[in-house]
């Protein structure tokens, strides 16, 4: 049997409208010790009021700078974080009452960032691979990870036997992949997956899961923070800001248009590819504002060069531009009502 | 005027559990003043190259060949007071991780001050002055109150601006950088590549920029050199290698950038991965992973061609424009 012939994926439940995964209302909150004796219970809003959702057979980037909370969404996704509040529904089964979390586990698959943190260094690249399979009872799991081996460009004769710590960072980064796939999974969650890899190498295996895509039906939620890889592999890109979704639309539509003032900031912060044409001011200033306790309103208003008085009191609520409902933002400058003085005139060039 | 920098068939090998041939009869030379990007994948000897300039190579490990002059001090041979006097002074470094160069103990004035006395042979009240002229330089708000700050008392950006006020406090004459705004995010990467562009015009130093990331060497650099396997590959203007880079490796990276990639097309991806250098490159390193490869390639070390000026690669095909695919 060919690899794609043992792939076996959960049934598809709702047909091809139905999104493969709702995420309504997320919400984690870390407490964390702070103040004099580490007495007060301070809490890192990490994920707060996150919802979205995926298609079938669609990639949806999540963008945003460190501690914005994409880690954190995606852990809550398969519940290795246990979720303050929130709704997550595959396939039209809502997590909690007619999906399990052992069948939501198989059904989504993450890949992390490349560690040797994330292979267990005393199981050979055979074993890791099989691993999940076998807790999953899945028929001859030793056969399926070396197909999967083969499949992700890894000679099994070559690789079957050896330890992490004897693989490079792209070669890790294989066996992560092909670790995932043995479980047949239909969503997979990449995490920085190819963050840590040298441009060349990241190349080959941004090549490698477009293909992966394409021959077993995958939907994947690639997480990074490099606009030009999200750009590459993603339908629509998700843009988070200190915990809070600011901006979902498809890729055309958001490189045309950021309509958040954040989003374009963080376009704007790539560096230039043009020598005559250098980057002349910083976007931003400072850094980010501490997700402890987040600025009240709008979170971006104390950065942002719009803010207004209602930013600082209102909470914006995600809505489609008018004349492009698949294109979000959560921005009083586009919402008509907001009492924002330049109130549905979108963001001023 | 005494060039700035002029390397000489720089050849470092390090022994010990594995051999590594880590930089392999590497020449640059640099004019005062001017910004040069290192630009190599992880491994190609970026950094081993800064270390050999600041003298900072472990001796009993380390073979080193050729020679480094900066301003006409032949760097090789300084050891003790001379080498202690020349890093710092002449040349020093900000590094990617703060902690490299801070030390969490002292706050950050009395770090500057201490460094500033060291090599100006100052008073106290003097170099206190220097380091808050440093940070307000490197705007850091509040600067008066951020003398006493320690280390981790600041935020990432922050930690990064008062390295580059510490390496910038005794005025060098070269700054080297080691990939320092790697572990940033986007929008505090471009606010430090601005810092430095501003400062090294203002101060008129020259600057050796490490980096992986082909946009940040053209936010900062005049000039780049490709590395790769320990081996300069090719050098040029950042527009000569942006618009028209020669070697294929050039080529490669830039494809790999994806910057006006088709959104989903396939990638032309550099197959395999560098050579482990355990032995030194008698053929062209590249030639395992390169789709223009001649059995010359294979046979022999490219010469490395001047082109025009001060351009030059590493290829046998240097001559010939091979066409980017
Ligand atoms: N287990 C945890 N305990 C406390 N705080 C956490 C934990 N995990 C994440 N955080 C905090 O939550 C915020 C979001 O983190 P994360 O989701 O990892 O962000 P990202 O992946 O976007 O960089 C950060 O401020 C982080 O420090
Ligand atoms: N102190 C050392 N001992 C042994 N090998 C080293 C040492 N420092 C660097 N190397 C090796 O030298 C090569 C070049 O390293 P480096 O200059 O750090 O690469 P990069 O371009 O990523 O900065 C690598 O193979 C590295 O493993
Ligand atoms: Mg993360
Ligand atoms: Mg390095």
């Amino acid at each position: 049997m060919s690899v794609t012939e043992t792939y076996a994926p959960s049934a598809d439940t709702g047909g091809p409208g139905q999104p493969l995964l709702i995420v309504r209302d997320l919400q984690k909150h870390f407490p964390v010790s702070g103040g004099l004796l580490g007495r007060t219970q301070a809490k890192v809003q990490a994920v707060d009021r996150v919802s979205f959702s995926v298609k079938k057979g669609e990639t949806l980037g999540i963008v945003g700078e460190s501690g914005c909370g994409k880690s954190t969404t995606a852990k809550l996704l398969i519940g290795l974080t246990e979720k303050d509040r929130g709704e997550i529904i595959f396939d039209g089964h809502a997590l909690g009452e007619r999906l399990s979390l052992k069948d939501l586990r198989r059904g989504v698959q993450m890949v992390f960032q490349d560690s040797y943190a994330t292979l267990n260094p005393r199981l050979t690249i055979l074993d890791s691979v099989a691993f999940g399979a076998q807790v999953q009872g899945l028929a001859d799991p030793k056969c399926l990870a070396r197909k999967m081996m083969d499949r992700v460009g890894l000679d099994p004769n070559r690789f079957a036997h050896r330890y992490p710590h004897e693989l490079s960072g792209g070669q890790r980064q294989r066996v992560n992949i092909a670790r995932a796939l043995a479980m047949s999974p239909r969503l997979v969650v990449l995490d920085e997956a190819v963050s840590a890899l040298d441009k060349s190498v990241e190349a080959q295996v941004l090549n490698l899961l477009g293909d992966l895509r394409a021959e077993f039906g995958l939907t994947y939620i690639f997480i990074s923070h490099d606009l030009n890889v999200v750009r590459f592999i993603s339908d629509r890109i998700l843009v988070m800001y200190l915990g809070e979704v600011v901006e979902v639309a498809p890729v055309d539509s958001i490189w045309a248009e950021q309509a958040h003032p954040y989003t374009r900031s963080l376009f704007s912060a790539m560096p230039s590819m043009d020598p005559d044409d250098r980057t002349k001011e910083p976007p931003l200033v400072g850094d980010p504002p501490n997700p402890i306790n987040p600025p009240k309103g709008c979170r971006f208003h104390t950065r942002c060069r719009f803010a207004a008085e209602a930013c600082k009191t209102k909470v914006p609520k995600l809505a489609g531009l008018s004349g492009n409902a698949d294109h979000l933002v959560a921005c009083h400058l586009h919402d008509a009502a907001s009492g924002h003085p330049k109130a549905g005139q979108g963001v001023p060039a | 005027m005494t060039k700035l920098l002029e390397i000489n068939d720089l050849t470092v090998r390090f022994s010990g559990k594995r051999t590594v041939h880590a930089i392999n009869n590497v020449s640059l030379s640099m004019e005062q003043g001017e910004t040069l990007a290192l630009l190599g994948e992880s491994g190609s000897g970026k950094s081993v190259t800064l270390k050999a300039l600041l003298g900072l190579l472990p001796p009993k490990r380390s073979s080193v060949e050729g020679s480094i002059h900066v301003n006409g001090t032949d760097v090789l041979s300084l050891s003790g007071k001379a080498l202690q006097r020349y890093r710092g002074a002449e040349v020093s470094m900000v590094f990617q991780e703060p902690a490299l160069a801070l030390d969490p103990v002292y706050t950050v004035g009395h770090q500057i001050a201490e460094s500033v006395m060291r090599h100006k042979g100052v008073s106290k009240a003097d170099a206190l002055s220097t380091a808050l002229d440093m940070l307000d330089r490197v705007r850091i708000p509040s600067a008066n109150r951020r003398l006493h700050s320690y280390p981790h008392e600041l935020s990432g950006g922050m930690r990064q601006r008062v390295m580059i006020a510490l390496a910038l406090a005794c005025r060098p004459r070269l700054l080297l950088a080691d990939e320092p705004t790697t572990a940033l995010d986007a929008t505090v990467q471009i606010q430090i590549l601005l810092l430095l562009r501003e400062l090294q015009k203002e101060f008129g130093m020259g600057v050796i920029f490490v980096t992986h990331d082909i946009g940040v060497a053209v936010e900062i650099s005049e000039r780049v050199a490709v590395m790769y396997a320990g081996q300069i590959v090719e050098e040029g203007t950042t527009r000569e290698i942006i618009r028209d880079g020669r070697h294929p490796y050039t080529q490669g990276l830039l494809a790999a950038n994806l910057h006006d990639v088709a959104r989903g097309a396939r990638l032309n991806a550099i197959p395999g991965a560098p050579p482990a250098l355990e032995v030194k490159p008698d053929a062209c390193p590249f030639a395992p992973r390169c789709s223009h490869v001649m059995p010359a390639c294979r046979a022999a070390l490219p010469p490395m061609v001047t082109t025009e000026g001060r351009r030059r690669v590493a290829c046998l095909h240097a001559d010939a424009v091979v066409a980017a695919e």
